[in-house]
C-alpha cells in the first residue's frame, strides 16, 4: 500500500521580524498507489515545503500525513517519524551525491545503513547501476562525471532499496534541455519497472504535463487546481492557472448582449468565449497557437495590425495590435505576414476570467522575496 | 635566475603595447622586495649555520642540535604542539557542531565570543592565568590554600600542562571557524539524502558530515600546530621560571645570553633551522594524513540544514558552553583589567586596594612605555600601509598579469605563513646588521622590514580575494572607452578593491600592534614595541603595571576592531 494522504496540512515559519508566514495552508490531498503526481507552482508557493514535510525534513504546524496505512506525521498526537524511518526514495535538485564516495559506494549507502550482506548488496547495486546506465562507472568519483551522470547516481541510489514512494525535488532543473528530456523518459521507464508512486516537484509546466498522471498547481500555500494534465490545460480554473500552464494572452474585454468587445472598442471579437457572462468586464484568455491569423475580412475575426514580427524556430510570432491592446499570435513560417499589415484574428478555445486582484499579485512577489 | 629573467623579458605579450612597461615594472619590483625581505633572511640563516668564514662547517650545527638542553626543547615543542592541536581540534569541533548543526540557543552571541581569542595575543592569556594560577602567588591558588589551610596549590600554571591549556584557549578558534564556515556552506541535501537513505543522525555525522568537513578540520588543525610550534609568548611567560623551554624560547635565550656575539647568533640560527625542520615535518605529516582532495560541497539552493534537537541536553550544553566561554574569554581579560588597578600585586581584590597610579606611571612618567606605544603605532600604521600596497601589487601580478614566474612570486609571498616569527627575526638580523653594508640593528627600520616580511602573506591573500571579484571585462570595458591601462587601473580597479585594501590594512595593523615574537629579538634601547614593553615589565615582576599597559593595548585593539567592523560593513555596497 503506498497511497499518500495529506490531511489539513499547514506549515508556518517564523520570519526574522518575529512574525509568521504560512508556507502551506490547509493542504488536503490523496495520491493513489503507483501514480505519478506533480506539484507545480512558482517559487515560494509552498510546493517544496510540502514535499519536505512528506519526506520528514520539516515538522507540521497542523494536520497529518499518512504513507499507506502508516501515519508518519500527526500533529495532534505529536507523532513524527524521522526521515530515515519513512522508507522513501528521494532525488534532489543539486544531485546531492557524496563527493567522498565513489559511484558504487554512493549507491550502496542505503544498503550499508541496513547492514545488507555483501553478496546481496553487490547484486542490488549492480542492478540499480544497470537500470540507470551506469554500469562500468562503479569506481569513478562524482567529480569526474557530468551533471547527467551525477543525477543518474542519485536515481540509482534512490531505487536501490526499491522504495514504494519516490520524491523528486526538481531533479531535472540543473540539467541542460536535451538531457532533461531524455531523463524524463528514464524516470518514467524506471517507474514502470519498479512500480513506485512518484511525487514530482517542479516549476516547469511542460515537464509536469509530460510526466504526470495527475498534477496540481499551487500558489501562496494553497492548491488552486488539481487534476489530469489535459483537464487542467483545457479547463484552467482561473487566470493564474491558465497563465502558468502555457503561453497566454489576456485581453481586457467587456461582455454585452452575448457578444465580447475588446475594452474601448465597438467591434466585437466574433469568436465564442467559454464561460462568458451576459454582461460585465473581464478578461479573455487565449493561447498564441490557438489564434487563427486571417488576411482578409472574409475569413472572419476581429481586425488588427501586425506591430512586430519575430522569426523563431517553431513558428513566427506576431505582436498584433487589437483596439489598443497587444495579442501574441503564432503562425507558420511560410507566407509570413510583413510588419504593418492588416490582419484578422479568430480566437479558438478562448476562455473568460474575472480579472485577478492586484493584491494577490503583490503578495506573490513578496513571498518570493522570503 | 638568469634564465628566469631572460625568459620573462623574452615573453611576447599579445596585448603588446604600453601595458608591457607598467606590468613588467610592477612584477620586478614585487619580486625584488620579496627576495630582499623574505628570501634573503632565510638564505642567510642556512648560510650562517653551515658556513664559517666561507668554509663549510657542520660541527656547530651537530653540536647545537645534540645538546641535551636543546633536545629537550625539541621534545617539549613537539609535545606541546601535538597536545594543543589535539585539544584545540576537539574543542573547536565540539563548538562548531553545536553552533552549526544543533538547535542550541544564543548562537550569535557565542559566535561573537569565539572570535575574541583571535583579537588578543596569547601571552596576555599567559599573564592572566599566571595572575590566577601561579603556584604561590596566583589568586585562585591563594584562595584555595587559605580554604584548605595547606600549602599545596590547586593548580600550577607554570607547567607543560599550563602552557598547553593557555595555547589551546587561544588557538581552538582556528578549527572552530574553519569548520563552522564549512558547515554553513555545505549543501544540506548531502546530509538529507543520507537521512532519506535510512541513516540516523549519528550515522550521518560519522559517514557523511565528518568526511566532508575533514579538509576544513585538517586546515584548522594545521594552523594550530604551526602556530603552537612557532609560538613564543606563552612558553616564555609560563615556562622560564620552571626551566621549561621550547625551541622558540630556547632560541630567544641563546641570542639573549650571547648578547650580540656572533657565535651566539650562529647557534640561534642553527636552532632556527631545526625549528623550520620541525614545522616542515608537521606540514608533511599533515599532508600524508590528509590525502583526500578538496570537495566542492557548496552547490544548489541553500536551504536551512536540519538542526539536531538537543531536547533535554539543551540547557546543560548551553550551560557548559557559556561557562567554558566565560573561563576562556572573559575571565582572563577581567583579571588583567582588575589587576591593572591594584596598588600592589598580591593584595586582595577589594575596592580600597584599587588605584589609578599604575596608569599614571605607564602613561605619564615612564618614557620607555610612551616610546613603545608611539613605536608600535608608527610601525603598525607604516608596515600596514606599505605591506598592504605590496600585497595589492603582488596579487595584481599573480591574478591579472600572470607572467611566467608568477609561481615563484606566489610561493615567496606565502612562505612567511610557515616561517616562525623568531626565525624570521634572526634572518633579518643576519641580513641587516652589516653583512651587506647596511646596518640597521637597534633601529626601528629593522623591525619595520621584519613586519613587512611577516605580514605580506596576509596582505596578499586579502588583496587577491578582492581582486578576484573584479572581472577582466570591467577593466577591458574601461579600455574600450578609451582609457589607458594606467587610467583603467586608477579609475576602475583600485576604487573597486579599495574596501578590500582598507580591510587588508587592518589585518596587518591589528596583529602588528600587539606583536611580540619578532620584535622581542629586534628591539634596541629606544625601539621597544608595545608587546615588548608589556613583556619586559611583566618579566621584571611589575605585574600591576604590565596589566595596566596590557589593558591599554586591549583598548587599542578593541578600537581597531570596531573600526575594522565599520569598514567591512561599508564593504557590502561593492
Amino acid at each position: 500500500m503506498s497511497r499518500i494522504l495529506l490531511k489539513n496540512v499547514t506549515k508556518q515559519f517564523d520570519t526574522r521580524g518575529g512574525g509568521k508566514v504560512t508556507a502551506v495552508d490547509n493542504f488536503n490531498l490523496e495520491i493513489k498507489e503507483g501514480e505519478c503526481f506533480s506539484f507545480l507552482g512558482p517559487s515560494g508557493c509552498g510546493k517544496t515545503t510540502t514535499l519536505r514535510m512528506i519526506a520528514g525534513f520539516e515538522d507540521l504546524t497542523e494536520g497529518e500525513i499518512w504513507l499507506g496505512d502508516r501515519p508518519v506525521s500527526v500533529k495532534e498526537k505529536n507523532l513524527y517519524v524521522p526521515p530515515e524511518d519513512r522508507g522513501l526514495g528521494m532525488v534532489f535538485q543539486a544531485f546531492a551525491v557524496w563527493p567522498h564516495l565513489n559511484v558504487f559506494e554512493n549507491v550502496a549507502f542505503p544498503l550499508r545503513v541496513k547492514k545488507t550482506p555483501s553478496g546481496e548488496l553487490r547484486e542490488k547495486v549492480m542492478t540499480a547501476l544497470d537500470h540507470t546506465d551506469l554500469t562500468g562507472a562503479e569506481k569513478a568519483f562524482p567529480s569526474d562525471l557530468s551533471g547527467g551522470e551525477q543525477q543518474r547516481i542519485a536515481l540509482a541510489r534512490a531505487i536501490v532499496t526499491s522504495p514504494s514512494v519516490m520524491l523528486l525535488d526538481e531533479p531535472l532543473s540543473n540539467l541542460d534541455p536535451k538531457l532533461r528530456e531524455s531523463m524524463r523518459f528514464e524516470i518514467k521507464a524506471l517507474q514502470k519497472k519498479f512500480n513506485f508512486t512518484i511525487i514530482f516537484v517542479t516549476h516547469d509546466q511542460s515537464e509536469a504535463m509530460a510526466l504526470s498522471d495527475r498534477m496540481l498547481v499551487m500558489d501562496m500555500g494553497k492548491i488552486i487546481q488539481a487534476g489530469a494534465p489535459r483537464e487542467m490545460y483545457e479547463q484552467p480554473a482561473n487566470q493564474f492557472v491558465y497563465g502558468f500552464l502555457g503561453q497566454s494572452n489576456f485581453l481586457k474585454v467587456r461582455a454585452s448582449e452575448g457578444k465580447i468587445f475588446p475594452a474601448g472598442s465597438e467591434v466585437s471579437l466574433d469568436s465564442p468565449v467559454a464561460g462568458a457572462p451576459e454582461g460585465g468586464e473581464g478578461l479573455t484568455a487565449s493561447r498564441p497557437n490557438e489564434i487563427i491569423l486571417g488576411r482578409t475580412a472574409g475569413e472572419g475575426g476581429v481586425r488588427g495590425r501586425v506591430e512586430k514580427r519575430l522569426y523563431m524556430t517553431y513558428c513566427v510570432e506576431y505582436h498584433v495590435e487589437v483596439a489598443g491592446q497587444t495579442v501574441r499570435v503564432h503562425g507558420p513560417h511560410r507566407d509570413a505576414l510583413p510588419e504593418g499589415s492588416e490582419c484578422f484574428l479568430g480566437f479558438r478555445n478562448a476562455r473568460w476570467y474575472d480579472a485577478e486582484s492586484a493584491e494577490a499579485e503583490l503578495e506573490r512577489t513578496e513571498r518570493q522575496v522570503i | 635566475m638568469k634564465f628566469f629573467l631572460t625568459s620573462m623579458f623574452g615573453k611576447e605579450t599579445s596585448r603588446g603595447d604600453r601595458r608591457f612597461g607598467l606590468d613588467r615594472m610592477v612584477f620586478l619590483l614585487s619580486l625584488f622586495i620579496l627576495v630582499v625581505t623574505v628570501l634573503m633572511p632565510m638564505i642567510m640563516i642556512v648560510v650562517r649555520t653551515f658556513f664559517k668564514e666561507g668554509a663549510p662547517d657542520w660541527e656547530m650545527f651537530v653540536r647545537v642540535v645534540l645538546e641535551p638542553e636543546n633536545l629537550s626543547a625539541v621534545w617539549n615543542t613537539i609535545k606541546i604542539g601535538f597536545l594543543v592541536t589535539v585539544f584545540g581540534t576537539v574543542l573547536g569541533l565540539f563548538y562548531a557542531w553545536l553552533i552549526g548543526r544543533s538547535d542550541i540557543p544564543m548562537k550569535g552571541f557565542m559566535k561573537a565570543l569565539f572570535t575574541i581569542p583571535y583579537m588578543f595575543p596569547p601571552f596576555f592569556g599567559a599573564m592572566a592565568w599566571s595572575l590566577m594560577l601561579a603556584p604561590r602567588s596566583g589568586y585562585f591558588n591563594k584562595w584555595f590554600m587559605s580554604l584548605t589551610g595547606g600549602t599545596t596549590p590547586l593548580l600550577d600554571i607554570n607547567t607543560v600542562g599550563g602552557i598547553v591549556f593557555v595555547e589551546t584557549c587561544y588557538y581552538f578558534p582556528f578549527v572552530f571557524l574553519q569548520v563552522v564556515s564549512a558547515l554553513e556552506r555545505m549543501d544540506p541535501t548531502l546530509e538529507e539524502s543520507a537521512r532519506i537513505a535510512g541513516a540516523g543522525q549519528w550515522y550521518v555525522i560519522r559517514k557523511i558530515t565528518l568526511p566532508l568537513v575533514l579538509p576544513a578540520i585538517a586546515a584548522g588543525a594545521m594552523l594550530i600546530l604551526i602556530s603552537s610550534i612557532s609560538h613564543f609568548g606563552v612558553p616564555a611567560i609560563l615556562g622560564f621560571s620552571n626551566n621549561i623551554f621550547t625551541l622558540p624560547t630556547k632560541i630567544f635565550q641563546l641570542i639573549n645570553r650571547a648578547a650580540g656575539s656572533f657565535e651566539g647568533i650562529r647557534e640561534g640560527a642553527a636552532l632556527s633551522v631545526l625549528l623550520v625542520v620541525v614545522v616542515v615535518a608537521a606540514l608533511y605529516i599533515q599532508r600524508l594524513v590528509l590525502k583526500t582532495g578538496r570537495y566542492d560541497i557548496i552547490k544548489g539552493k541553500s536551504m536551512r540544514p536540519m538542526l539536531i534537537k538537543l531536547r533535554g541536553a539543551k540547557i546543560p550544553l548551553l550551560g557548559i558552553s557559556l561557562l567554558s566561554l566565560f573561563v576562556i574569554v572573559a575571565l582572563p581579560l577581567f583579571m588583567i583589567f582588575i589587576v591593572g588597578f591594584l596598588k600592589a600585586y598580591g593584595l586582595p581584590l577589594t575596592l580600597k586596594n584599587l588605584t589609578l597610579r599604575n596608569y599614571e606611571y605607564i602613561l605619564g612618567q615612564s618614557k620607555m612605555v610612551r616610546d613603545s606605544i608611539v613605536n608600535s603605532l608608527i610601525l603598525s600604521v607604516g608596515s600596514g600601509v606599505v605591506t598592504m600596497f605590496l600585497g595589492v601589487m603582488i596579487a595584481y601580478v599573480i591574478i591579472k598579469v600572470r607572467p611566467r614566474g608568477k609561481g615563484l612570486l606566489e610561493m615567496l609571498s606565502l612562505l612567511p605563513y610557515s616561517i616562525p616569527g623568531l626565525v624570521l627575526a634572526i634572518g633579518v638580523i643576519l641580513v641587516w646588521s652589516g653583512a651587506f653594508g647596511v646596518n640597521l640593528y637597534n633601529t626601528i627600520w629593522i623591525i619595520f622590514i621584519a613586519y613587512i616580511a611577516r605580514y605580506v602573506s596576509f596582505a596578499m591573500k586579502s588583496a587577491s580575494a578582492s581582486l578576484e571579484q573584479v572581472h577582466y571585462s570591467l577593466e577591458e570595458a574601461a579600455r574600450s572607452c578609451g582609457a589607458t591601462h594606467l587610467e583603467s587601473l586608477r579609475d576602475i580597479t583600485i576604487p573597486l578593491i579599495r574596501p578590500g585594501m582598507i580591510a587588508g590594512f587592518f589585518l596587518i595593523f591589528l596583529p602588528a600592534m600587539r606583536e611580540l615574537t619578532t620584535s622581542v629579538l629586534l628591539y634596541g634601547p629606544f625601539t621597544r614595541t608595545l608587546g615588548v614593553a608589556i613583556y619586559a615589565i611583566n618579566s621584571e615582576g611589575n605585574t600591576v603595571q604590565a596589566s595596566a599597559l596590557a589593558t591599554v593595548a586591549i583598548g587599542i585593539i578593541i578600537l581597531g576592531h570596531l573600526v575594522l567592523r565599520y569598514v567591512t560593513r561599508e564593504r557590502k555596497g561593492l
